[in-house]
């Protein structure tokens, strides 16, 4: 699943008008219009577009920004375009995350670089990062979790740690299986598995957190 | 089970990614364990919470416009005639295309395959489950599978070239009983599933990377053989060295 990193064009780490720059010059190489093009570009709409707002949402996740997200998006679909002849499933839900991965990967490192964006935007990548929250060891066995509104949990869950909150809303938002999850990230099922442990252990602590502390 | 175990593969209940057997575990060992216990019930509770509060993004208007600009239009062109286009097109290549199609077919097989041989090795560590028997000797092992299996796979102790035999285990894989032949290098388990196939040619054995692991086949006397582990690849390769040569010198299976 790594077509999109090695074939695909790469957002260069750079000055950000450059990468916004880049998909119009894209957009006129790809104006072909030979008819081979257009039922192409056709096969194309009728199997990715229905995935945008699922593609949009997972952005919106891994960047935190929604205009870095659009941007991304948008990045995504003209890789796919690009690799769409290669595409052989298994699904195409999977295998357009996994593009949006890589480009959100070359976003974290072009922020990294920058320097221009806050510290808690970059990616806590290391297995070992300590927990926002910390883990609760004994939780009372009759802990009762409260209806949260989507803007609190959306939050919560923005909250977490990468790579845990990647896994996190690739399972519980998108309802990828774990070997798609594996597939899509680059990981063994059992590093899916322990990451996504891990994830729900911080979001119910922060969950639990939330109500003895409301805002 | 231990509750660092269930830790983890209660989520795998909850996903319903667990086998039968395993899920039968994690809820035998939760019946047990008032802590686990609330651990999944607050989990489900979270779950179903965060499915009712639907916290998906929606794309905005103006994103999909902007995509579909950068596609290349259809303008002008009927559906009419780029179906017609696409009519005289597959015409042309309609017999290359069939032995295509077979192909991919066939990689896709083997990849779900390859696949199933990786989340086998997986649950054959997780569980404490890696061995139905435990034995060193082959004379032991090797009889335990007769009865068990169709074909009984060749065990062969290779304890003396530095893979240490450790025991047998019955698997599945693509809907089928199999053999397993597990083996240790140093901590490293290897897995070596042996299924009987149809095609009788031999083989050579090669390596490819599935999700992280290892996994190495080739296929001997009418059956397949795949060797899985988080060896490095090398180690791998001169396992299924030693295993071949062993088996041609003793003749076993």
């Amino acid at each position: 699943m790594s077509n999109g990193e090695k074939q695909g064009i790469t957002l260069v780490p750079g000055p950000r008008h450059t990468a916004r720059a880049r998909p119009a010059a894209n957009t006129t190489m790809l104006f072909g219009s030979s008819r081979d093009d257009q039922v192409r570009a056709q096969r194309f709409r009728e199997a990715a577009l229905p995935y945008l707002d699922d593609v949009y949402t997972v952005a919106r996740y891994l960047l935190r920004d929604p205009a870095d997200a659009e941007d991304a998006v948008q990045e995504c679909y003209l890789r796919a375009l690009k690799h769409f002849d290669s595409y052989r499933g298994p699904a195409m839900k999977p295998w357009l995350l996994a593009i949006l991965r890589n480009v959100c990967h070359a976003e974290f490192a072009r922020r990294a670089k920058s320097n221009t964006t806050a510290m808690d935007d970059l990616p806590e990548s290391a297995e070992t990062t300590e927990p926002l929250w910390q883990e609760s060891q004994d939780t009372p066995e009759t802990e009762m979790l409260q209806k949260r509104d989507a803007g609190t949990i959306q939050r919560m869950i923005a909250a977490l740690a990468e790579p845990f909150r990647e896994t996190f809303v690739l399972r519980e938002i998108q309802n990828l299986s774990y070997r798609e999850i594996a597939e899509t990230v680059g990981a063994p099922v059992g590093t899916v598995m322990s990451r996504l442990a891990r994830a729900r252990a911080m979001l119910r602590s922060a969950w639990l957190a939330e109500e003895e502390q409301p805002r | 089970m231990t509750c660092d175990e269930a830790d983890i593969l209660l989520h795998a209940l909850i996903d319903g990614e667990l086998d039968a057997g395993h899920a039968r575990e994690v809820e035998t060992h939760i019946a047990t364990c008032p802590r686990c216990a609330a651990a999944l019930k607050a989990y489900r509770e979270m779950n179903a919470a965060i499915a009712a509060a639907d916290v998906r993004f929606t794309a905005p208007a103006h994103l999909r416009q902007r995509i579909e600009a950068a596609l290349p239009q259809s303008r002008g062109t009927s559906r009419r005639s780029i179906l017609a286009g696409f009519a005289m097109g597959s015409a042309v290549s309609a017999i290359a295309a069939t032995g295509i199609v077979a192909i991919v077919l066939r990689s896709d097989d083997e990849q779900r395959i390859a696949s199933e041989v990786v989340s086998a090795h997986l649950r054959s560590l997780q569980a404490g489950h890696l061995t139905d028997v435990l034995s060193t000797d082959q004379h032991t092992v090797k009889p335990w599978f007769n009865g068990r299996l169709d074909v009984s796979p060749p065990v062969i102790d290779l304890t003396a070239l530095g893979f240490t035999l450790i025991g047998g285990r019955l698997d599945y894989i693509d809907g089928r009983a199999i053999g397993a032949v597990v083996y240790k290098r140093r901590a490293h388990v290897i897995n070596l599933f042996v299924a009987q196939t149809p095609n009788a040619t031999h083989s050579a054995a090669r390596t490819e990377d599935v999700q992280g692991f290892n996994i190495r086949r080739w296929r001997d006397h009418g059956l397949s053989f795949w060797a899985v582990s988080d060896l490095s690849a090398d180690e791998l390769a001169e396992f299924s060295d030693k295993f071949e040569s062993a088996m041609r010198t003793n003749g076993t299976g």
